[in-house]
């Protein structure tokens, strides 16, 4: 009887070890505890070129996630790229004149969506749109528009 | 003249029907559900032979897995600036692919192959008719709670073995290595996502589970039983398990992981 009771007790420990192992996970080493706590309200934003910015990148103000990016289509009468963002619902005074810039994260790091305060006194709400904007930097493209320059620059007359 | 073509096709049968009576194993298991569920003493004490029992080597094995995952790629990344990725790297790799698949080959080494010699032996012995003549299914009896002790084990291991790996991997990235603690971490609960990566990997280590522990009990139970058989089944179970786990393990990565 003592035998069944100790394989028992080792039973629930090693359950109990493996539970607090995928919690350990799922807390420490994913995004689980990041995510925000309820559904927070949509923005909406068109860029020009939104580059290689992905679902789920975050959106941030000030260097800090408010939010994440839910959606991105392309609408096809403007030609642009509407990107729908959930702000988490505590970050609830955004201006509404706020500039929305896609930056990169590092050299090489992941595409992320930049806010930057407006000094506006009316705030956005749920649904609202972010009128001023700035696409992507594309790479290519500022390499070809610094070569092009250079070469302005030697075609000029001396 | 069509001899060897009579053989090919011999062959191809009897493989045909070990399969089919593998599948019918896996029936027969299915079916005993019900009679685990009442009996929850069977199902613990095989919960603890094979996971109680598993649980330091698969401990040990996810530390120095981590360990060397921190410092080899430690130096891969170095290379390009991006040392502080380690997190990622790690965490990654153990979350999705390692964890599930070393413990899944690891369980099989130290429990399928038990299982596979204990069943048949069982058999061997005529243990298996025994219990038969007493009008006690041994399938319901014997392998039911056997499997769901794999099944249960399987996922919970491979939590630890992840689990172990991503501390062991801090230790070496921060604490060997000098990297940032806070980096480590927060570059990782960046980029591992819980639904994509973490709920993955379990769902891998499930169907591991399952695969293992199923073959295990379908080599002891079909076992030849002689003592030649036994040892050649406990042999089977581990060639067939760390074959079908690697595969598996391809297919599971194509679906869930690839776009």
């Amino acid at each position: 009887m003592a035998r069944t009771r100790t394989i028992e007790i080792l039973v629930g420990a090693f359950m109990a070890a493996g539970f607090v192992a995928l919690f350990f996970l799922a807390m420490q080493a994913s995004n689980l505890s990041s995510a925000p706590a309820g559904d927070g309200y949509r923005l909406t934003a068109r860029f020009d070129n939104v580059g290689s910015l992905k679902v789920r990148a975050p959106v941030s103000m000030a260097g800090v996630r408010v939010g994440r990016v839910e959606g991105i289509a392309f609408d096809g009468s403007t030609y642009e790229a509407v990107v729908t963002m959930v702000i988490d619902p505590q970050y609830d005074t955004i201006p509404d004149d706020t500039f929305a810039n896609i930056y990169t994260s590092g050299l090489l790091g992941e595409q992320y969506i930049g806010l930057d305060a407006g000094g506006s006194p009316d705030y956005l709400g749920d649904g609202d749109q972010l009128i001023h904007t700035q696409s992507a930097l594309v790479l290519e493209q500022m390499i070809g528009q610094f070569l092009f320059s250079k070469a302005q620059e030697g075609a000029q007359p001396q | 003249m069509l001899d060897p073509l009579a053989r090919l096709g011999r062959s191809g049968i009897a493989a045909l029907a070990r399969l089919g009576e593998a599948h019918l194993l896996l029936v027969g298991l299915l079916g005993g559900t019900w009679d685990t569920l009442v009996r929850p003493r069977l199902l613990i004490a095989q919960v603890y032979g094979i996971g109680v029992l598993s649980t330091l080597i698969v401990v040990v094995s996810g530390l120095f897995v981590g360990m060397v995952l921190g410092l080899q790629g430690y130096y891969v990344l170095s290379q390009f600036g991006a040392a502080e990725s380690l997190g990622i790297m790690v965490a990654a790799s153990l979350v999705r692919e390692l964890g599930p698949v070393v413990t899944a080959l690891l369980v099989a080494g130290r429990a399928g192959s038990a299982l596979a010699a204990e069943i048949g032996l069982m058999k061997a012995t005529e243990q298996l008719s025994a219990l038969e003549m007493m009008a006690v299914d041994p399938i319901k009896r014997i392998l039911t709670p056997r499997f769901y002790g794999g099944l249960l084990a399987m996922p919970l291991l491979a939590a630890m073995f992840s689990a172990v790996g991503v501390l062991g991997g801090y230790f070496i990235g921060v604490g060997l290595l000098g990297l940032d603690g806070g980096a480590y971490w927060s570059q990782m609960q960046a980029k591992i996502d819980f639904s994509d990566d973490i709920v993955n990997g379990v769902i891998k280590s499930v169907v591991f589970g399952l695969v293992v522990t199923w073959i295990a009990l379908f080599q002891g139970y079909a076992a030849t039983p002689t003592a030649e058989g036994v040892s050649r089944a406990t042999t089977r179970t581990v060639v067939h398990s760390a074959l079908a786990v690697l595969g598996l393990d391809f297919v599971l990565t194509a679906l869930m992981f690839g776009e």
